[in-house]
């Protein structure tokens, strides 16, 4: 069972994103309205979530080389990074790219995306739980018994099982955000923007200190 | 100062802003024309719920901290464009009143809670910021748009050119620096808004500060030099794309009135007097499909009315007419309504303007004038003319005042105007009618702009259809 939570939280975390109107189904939305075009809608959510991919991808590829060197490395630079942009998004939680356009290609939106995710610090979220993933994470019973041996003992992440981590995440994000958007095109209607945008931005600052603090003690 | 819940006062779409609540408050800038006594110009607040005892009166005034402002358009720190999808912000509070100066380029932030009654001055932008973070002066209209405030200034501080717009921090008000990065021809400035769908601003012309400031010169304005062009810009790059020049003879380039629905590529200006007939003109822009390019056509020419040299002020006595001087227009948020006031001739007209350019002519209340004096059932005989326009989100009232700026209502109407503010009702399928119980006179000071609680037709702007 243990192996198995890290990946669910990663998905998890990805259909949250997902929700998360200004992550994207919103924008596709706003599009597919502009234009008259359920097919707009549709197209639009690739982009979108390729550049919530790169920007998961970053942070995957360069908690992948830290751990190379060493895995004890991850953690203090993992937990300050989270720990600050918790600070940053607690003091300016409303701070984003500035960003002014709605006639907007494939290569916009990949970047708008790009930015959005890394400025709501998506792929920070998951380092914790890369730490724990099982080929990162030292082997419990062995640590317990005292014969700890580096070579199992925590190494890097694998090329496919880092791809897997980021696959996963953005594919969960992609269907959510999918399901979002057509719903509300076709049957909801942006009303729902007055009734359930909840206010998460104090939440979801405290959570990254939180995985900071985790990413110290996991 | 944020909220759990996205803001109430925020609607996605005009269609459903306009399915909001009536407003029970109205915010009206009023000015001191007199400065000379020291008295401050005030943001007013009026009771306009039929239901209230105290129906159209003043309920509630802050003054400003120094004298000699001109206070005259403003706007709130946030609207419904905060619900955009690139970069929403929706649990920011429509909560301050953006309210500048005029003549001083103070920019005032006033905090309309707890108590909407009873607003107060929480801070001042003074005009040296203004002008060494921007380099403006004479801050004119305000806009609260999808990432910042914007503002437009009539021009530099030495008041002379270019006028340009602004952008303030909306959160902590700060002056961020001019907004344009490339102007190409453009030097006037005025008015400016845009069209969200489409990434498109436009600005419209009037003078610089050394044209206006001591009234209008009749001189300049038989040689044409008063703006008469309009400037498309693009939103996103802040660069200049397209000058629509009306006719020189056509001056004055004034409101701006795009559609509000995000979908629609057009917009109303007017123009407030023609060199060659006194006539006034409403201009619609839109844009061409195909090329992309935008135009402009006359749809409206208003003509001057004979009147006896005798009631005119000295500069209209040669010529025994009364220009209709339109200041002033107002697009409801259906896009189905366009209100233009007659300054001069002291009347509010009311077209159906569902196709764009076949304007039909559905409604007119008169009140004031130049020349006519045309009277309100509750406050008499009356000068001044409907000039600033506010009309609610529903579409069923227009609230009117009557001034235009101290400098040039003494060039109309040397006696003085006297302030006031009255109010139409309208009727969903066209026409209006003055809402008899509706008037408050003011003494020694005029009301321009009004805002509406909780937002208006001209407040708020809007990412989807």
């Amino acid at each position: 069972m243990s192996g198995l939570w890290p990946w669910a939280a990663i998905a998890l975390l990805g259909a949250y994103h997902g929700l998360d109107p200004s992550m994207g189904w919103l924008f596709a939305v706003a599009l597919g309205l502009q234009e008259n075009s359920r097919r707009r809608v549709i197209t639009a959510l690739f982009p979108i979530a390729l550049g919530h991919f790169i920007s998961i991808g970053v942070v995957v590829l360069v908690a992948v080389e830290v751990m190379s060197r060493s895995i004890g490395l991850l953690r203090p630079l993992g937990a300050g990074a989270l720990i600050l942009f918790g600070v940053f998004r607690l003091l300016r939680p409303r701070a984003h790219p500035r960003w002014v356009a709605m006639r907007v290609g494939a290569f916009d939106l990949i970047l708008w995306s790009f930015l959005m995710a890394t400025a709501h610090g998506a792929g920070l979220m998951l380092l914790p739980i890369l730490i724990r993933l099982p080929s990162a994470a030292p082997m419990p019973a062995m640590v317990h018994h005292g014969h700890v041996m580096p070579a199992v003992a925590g190494g890097a992440l694998g090329v496919i099982e880092s791809l897997a981590v980021v696959v996963l995440h953005t594919g969960a994000m992609f269907t959510t955000m999918g399901i979002v958007a057509i719903v509300v095109y076709r049957w909801i209607g942006l009303q729902i923007l007055r009734s359930a945008w909840i206010n998460l931005d104090a939440i979801w600052a405290g959570a990254l200190i939180g995985a900071g603090v985790l990413c110290l003690m996991v | 100062m944020a909220l759990w819940k996205t803001d109430q006062t925020f609607y996605p779409s005009p269609r459903m802003a306009m399915q909001g609540p009536p407003e029970k408050l109205a915010f009206v800038a009023t000015f001191n024309p007199t400065p000379q006594n020291g008295k401050p110009d005030a943001m007013c607040v009026l009771d306009v719920d039929p239901a209230s005892p105290t129906y159209a009166s003043v309920v509630g005034r802050v003054a400003m901290p120094g004298v000699g402002d001109e206070l005259h358009h403003f706007g709130w720190n946030a609207c419904s464009a905060a619900l955009c999808p690139y970069a929403p912000h929706p649990h920011v509070e429509r909560r301050y009143l953006i309210v500048p100066g005029l003549r001083s380029s103070r920019i005032h932030i006033i905090d309309t809670k707890p108590d909407p009654r009873s607003p107060q001055v929480v801070k001042v932008i003074e005009p040296a910021e203004i002008a060494s973070r921007a380099g403006y002066s004479r801050v004119h209209t305000i806009h609260c748009g999808p990432d910042a405030i914007y503002a437009s200034a009539m021009g530099s501080p030495s008041g002379g050119g270019p006028g340009g717009l602004f952008l303030l921090d909306h959160e902590s008000f700060d002056v961020l620096g001019q907004w344009e990065v490339e102007r190409g021809p453009q030097y006037l400035g005025y008015d400016f808004w845009w069209h969200l769908g489409y990434d498109v601003a436009m600005t419209s012309e009037w003078g610089t500060p050394d044209m206006f400031e001591n009234g209008l010169s009749l001189e300049r304005l038989v040689k044409g030099e008063y703006g008469h062009r309009l400037h498309m810009w693009d939103l996103r790059r802040r660069r200049h794309l397209q000058e629509i020049d009306l006719g020189a003879e056509h001056q004055m380039a004034l409101e701006l009135r795009p559609a509000h629905d995000p979908t629609k590529a057009y917009g109303f200006v007017c123009t407030v007097i023609s060199t060659k007939d006194l006539s006034a003109g409403i201009w619609v822009w839109r844009r061409v499909e195909g090329n992309g390019k935008w135009e402009a056509r006359k749809i409206i020419e208003i003509a001057a009315e004979p009147a006896d040299p005798d009631l005119l002020p000295p500069p209209l006595k040669q010529f025994k007419a009364v220009p209709p001087l339109v200041p002033e227009i107002a697009l409801s948020l259906d896009d189905r309504f366009l209100y233009v006031s007659c300054w001069g001739t002291g009347e509010l007209r009311q077209y159906d303007v569902s196709d764009p350019l076949k304007p039909r002519l559905t409604g007119s209340v008169r009140l004031g004038g130049i020349a006519a004096h045309a009277p309100h059932p509750k406050g008499g005989a009356l000068n001044g003319g409907p000039q600033m326009l506010e009309i609610s989100r529903d579409g069923r009232r227009v609230y009117i005042t009557n001034s235009l700026y101290s400098a040039i209502d003494a060039q109309f109407y040397p006696e003085g105007v006297r302030g006031w503010v009255a109010k139409v009702d309208v009727n969903p399928a066209g026409g209006m009618a003055l809402d008899p119980n509706f008037f408050i006179p003011f003494e020694h000071e005029r009301a321009h702009q009004i805002r509406l609680e909780g937002g208006d037709a001209s407040s708020d702007s809007f990412c989807y259809p």
